[in-house]
Order: C-alpha cells, then structure tokens, then sequence
C-alpha cells in the first residue's frame, strides 16, 4: 500500500516535472518564431512535409467518413420521413465535430510520429548537439519552423476533411441513395451558422493542432537518444496526443455548445 | 577566425582548465582535473571508454556547465559565458562528432555550406568557391551531391571535418575520430588531422583510446582515469612511462592495475559453496 502511494506519488511528481520542461520548451519554440518569418524558406519546406504530404490520407478519410455519415444518418432520418435534412446532419457532424477531431488524430499519426521520429533521430545522431557547437540554436533552425508549420496546417486540413466529407455524403445521400439534391444543400444553407458552427469547428481544429504539434516537438526534443528512446518517443508521441485532443474536445464543446 | 594571428602571441595556451569537478548524479566524471592545451599544437586525451572524455569535450564547448573549476578558452571563461558570448566563441571552435553529425537531410555540399550561410553574408558563388575549397582539403571534393546516407564512416567524417573547418575556426576538438574505421580511412583521417593542423594553423584536440595512432600525430598526450590525469608527456616521454596504470593502457594489456577479472568473491569458494 504504501510502496503504491509511494510510486502515486513519484510519477505524480514526473508528470508535473515534465509539464513544466515542455512549457518552458513551447516559450523557447516561441521565442524562434520571429526568426522563422524572417526565413520563410525554412517554414515551406516544413509545410511541405507536415501538411501537403498529409493530404492524401485526410482527404481519403475525409470521404470514406462523409460516406458512412451518410450511410447511416440516411437510414435514421428515412424512418421520420426525414431524409431531405441529411445533409444538415452530415455537414453539422462534420464541421462541428468530425473534422476537427478526426484530422486531429489522423494528423498525430501522420504528422505528429513523423516530425518526433526526426527530432528525435537528429538528437540520437548528435545532429542537434553538432547545430549547437556551429552556433545554431536548434531551437530556431529546427524546432521553431516544424512547431509553425504544424500550427498553420492543422486548421487547413480540418477544413479540407470536412468540405470533402460533405462532398462525400453528398455522392452517398443524393447519388445512391435518393435525397432530392436541392434539399441536401438548401436545408445545409440554411441550418449550418457560420460563427456557431464554423468558426467554432475552426477554433477546435487550431486548438487541437497547437496542442498535436506541442507534443510532437517536444517528444522529439526530449527522446532519450538511442534507436528505443526514439520508438517510445514516437508511441508517446501518438498516445498523450490523441487523449490531449479527445479531452479538449470535450472541454471546448462544453464552452462553445453547452447552453 | 579574424584574431588567432593577435592572440597567437598574447599567450602560449588555448584552453585552460583548473580543479575541474563534475558529476552526473552519483557518478563523479571529474574529481580535480587541469589541463594545459597549448595554441598550434595536437594534444591528445586518452583514457579508457567510459572516464568521460566526450563529456570533457562538451564542458570545452559549454553544452554542459562544470560543478566546479575553471574552463578559460582564450581567455574566456566557458561557464560564465552568457548565451551570445558563448555562440560567438563557439564559431571559432570546430567539433567533430563521432558520428560525423551530418544534417541528413542536407546533400554533401549542402552541410558543408551550412554553418557559411547561417553566420555569414557572403554570395552564394563565393560560398560555393569556399565549401569546394574545404572539400578539395578533405579529397571530397567529387562527393559534393551525395547524400550522407550514400557516404562510408570515413567519408562521412571526413565531410564532417570540412565542415567544422568551414568557418576557418581556432580550433578543432575530434571526438573518437579512429573508432570504426578501415585502415585506409583510418590513415586518410590520421594524416588529415596533423596536416590540417599544420597548414590551417589551428590547434587540435583529440579525444581517442586508440594508442597507436593517436600517438603517431599527437604532440602531448594526457590520460584520464577515474576522473583524474594519471599520466602526462609527449608520447616518448609516455612510452618510458613508471606508472604501471599507464603502461597497461598504452600497450594495451590485458592484466594490471586495471584487473582482467570483474571484482568477484573467492573462485574456490564460489563454485564449492554452490
């Protein structure tokens, strides 16, 4: 009993001793973002590899989940006599919650394990202690345009995942299953706010990909450096942020539509 | 770089280091080292893998702050030395990793450009005069679009050594510069060090435990042990050594001071009291 209170309370103290070394890392990673505006070269070509390249699999995704929205909000809402607000149902679903959470994860997969698995594999080859011996703050060269890139693509890929979504219920709904098209985009039109529920799925998904890409970093930055501390980096990596976006989901849904 | 030729004469010694104390947890890595690098030369630290010699390096290069003692490189204090100081002085410091640290995803010209565009201004056709300058000292100067995945160890390290000389720096610590190498390579690095050092004008400092090469180049060679120096001298002065610690290390024999048999009970008694 006591050695479990004991062993409580020990990783009680690492969780808290790790919370504040990566806030003190995200004010340095900060304090490089000047510099990187000053670069823009830097930051494309980390765009280049933390959105673009993360593309395929969230339009992918961003169909398949459309489709399957449709699939079964149809065979609810045909049973009221509802099928014409399908498209209301799957683009609420999608902008409100879907996108954001969805890109959110597959972005921590996709994104968030890569940009660790090379942080942390830099620091494994000395190549960050060799920047640091040069003169160069690794903290501005590598860190600051990867945490940036991160935080601008995440928002854009929510976006992409829920307009392709809709377009993929469409193709569902009205397609193959038979809902009049101008209901599935008037009833849209009109029921879908642009503050209430777009701007607000927005907001999730710039929440969610400051926090995905965070994580990211900061594992990689802090990799024990050998080929094993590189591989639970990256599951870590994968794991707190997948609960960090489900529990900030919850939270910001209970701010944004709790009354 | 721009005043090694004023500096040269103000004082005979590069790097400076008193009562150094430093420890990791429990570990104690130094206990009361000095160390007198002298400017021009090729001095050599060997001990035994594990007595912190890369650590040794790092503490010269301020990455990791000393529990105690003095670190003065020309005559600068390492450890008091604020953020920007501390870059500045590092620009004319080369290291050489054991791994070569390349930038991996950087081409071959590309690293060794990199620390030319990051400190400097100067146009892209007199950088790439520059960087194939250092490739041609190197003999790499055909290497230059590879990737570093495509290059041998040596090559690698080599590559890495035009960069660390890419910025015409003071001096030029070598981490395990020998460790893996084929004996050709391992020659091409060894007659790279002492030319470099010669005809650039720099001083070296090379942390090694392999004797006989090291030997071959070095002009002093110290020997750390336990977190101390147990031996010092030119290498003829460590050959004619009286110290048996030292002796066993650089004959490299199997039994000594340093015991061939980890500390164990009694061998009778062990394998009768089963």
């Amino acid at each position: 009993m006591l050695e479990w209170l004991r062993e409580l309370g020990r990783s009680g103290i690492g969780f808290f001793e790790k919370l504040g070394r990566s806030s003190l890392f995200l004010l340095k990673t900060l304090a490089g973002l000047p510099g990187v505006i000053l670069r823009p070269r830097l930051l494309i070509a980390q765009l280049l590899s933390v959105g673009v390249l993360s593309m395929p699999i969230i339009v992918v995704s961003g169909l398949f989940v459309g489709m399957v929205l449709a699939l079964q909000g149809y065979n609810t809402l045909v049973d009221f006599g509802a099928e014409e607000s399908l498209g209301v149902a799957v683009a609420l679903s999608m902008v409100r919650e879907l996108g954001p959470v969805v890109t959110g994860l597959l972005f921590a997969g996709r994104a968030g394990s890569a940009l660790t698995a090379e942080i942390g594999l830099m620091k494994a080859t000395e190549q960050l202690a060799g920047m640091e011996m040069m003169a160069v703050d690794p903290m501005h060269r590598v860190i600051a345009p990867r945490f940036l890139a991160g935080f601008i693509s995440m928002p854009l890929l929510a976006l992409m995942f829920s307009a392709v979504g809709i377009y993929g219920g469409h193709f569902v709904g009205v397609g193959l299953l038979g809902v009049d098209e101008g209901a599935y985009w008037a009833q849209m039109q009109a029921k879908v706010d642009l503050h209430g529920d777009v701007v607000n799925g927005i907001i999730k998904s710039i929440a969610f990909g400051w926090v995905a890409t965070w994580i990211a970093v900061f594992e990689g930055y802090d990799t024990v450096p050998t080929s094993e501390g590189v591989s639970r980096a990256t599951t870590r990596t994968v794991v707190y942020s997948a609960f960090a976006i489900l529990a900030l989901d919850f939270v910001l849904t209970a701010l944004m539509f709790g009354d | 770089m721009q005043d090694t030729a004023t500096s040269d004469t103000a004082h005979e010694t590069l790097v400076k280091i008193r009562g150094l104390y430093f420890a990791r947890g429990e570990r104690v890595i130094f206990d009361g080292v000095d160390l007198d690098i002298p400017r021009g030369k090729v001095t050599a630290i060997m001990g035994p893998s594990g007595t912190g010699k890369t650590t040794l390096l790092r503490l010269i290069g301020g990455q990791l702050q000393p529990d105690a003692g003095s670190i003065e490189v020309d005559g600068e204090q390492v450890p008091e030395l604020g953020r920007a100081a501390l870059y500045r002085l590092r620009r004319r410091m080369g290291m050489l990793f054991q791994s070569g640290a390349l930038l991996t995803d950087l081409p071959v010209f590309d690293n060794v450009a990199f620390p030319l565009r990051e400190h400097t201004r100067l146009p892209e056709s007199m950088i790439r005069d520059l960087v194939l300058m250092k490739l041609q000292a190197v003999g790499l100067r055909g290497a230059r679009d590879l990737q570093p995945a495509e290059l041998s160890g040596g090559m690698a390290r080599r590559v890495a050594l035009a960069r660390a000389i890419a910025l015409d720096p003071m001096m030029i610590m070598y981490d395990e510069p020998f460790t893996g190498q084929d004996p050709i390579s391992m020659a091409a690095l060894v007659q790279l060090i002492r030319l470099l050092n010669d005809t650039l004008g720099l001083t070296s400092i090379i942390v090694s435990h392999d004797v006989q090469e090291t030997t071959a180049i070095s002009d002093y060679i110290y020997v750390i042990s336990q977190g101390k120096v147990v031996g010092q001298g030119t290498p003829e002065e460590l050959g004619k050594t009286d110290s048996d610690w030292v002796r066993q290390f650089m004959q490299g024999l199997p039994d000594g001071p340093v015991p061939f048999h980890y500390p164990a009970p009694d061998y009778r008694e062990d394998l009768l009291n089963a």
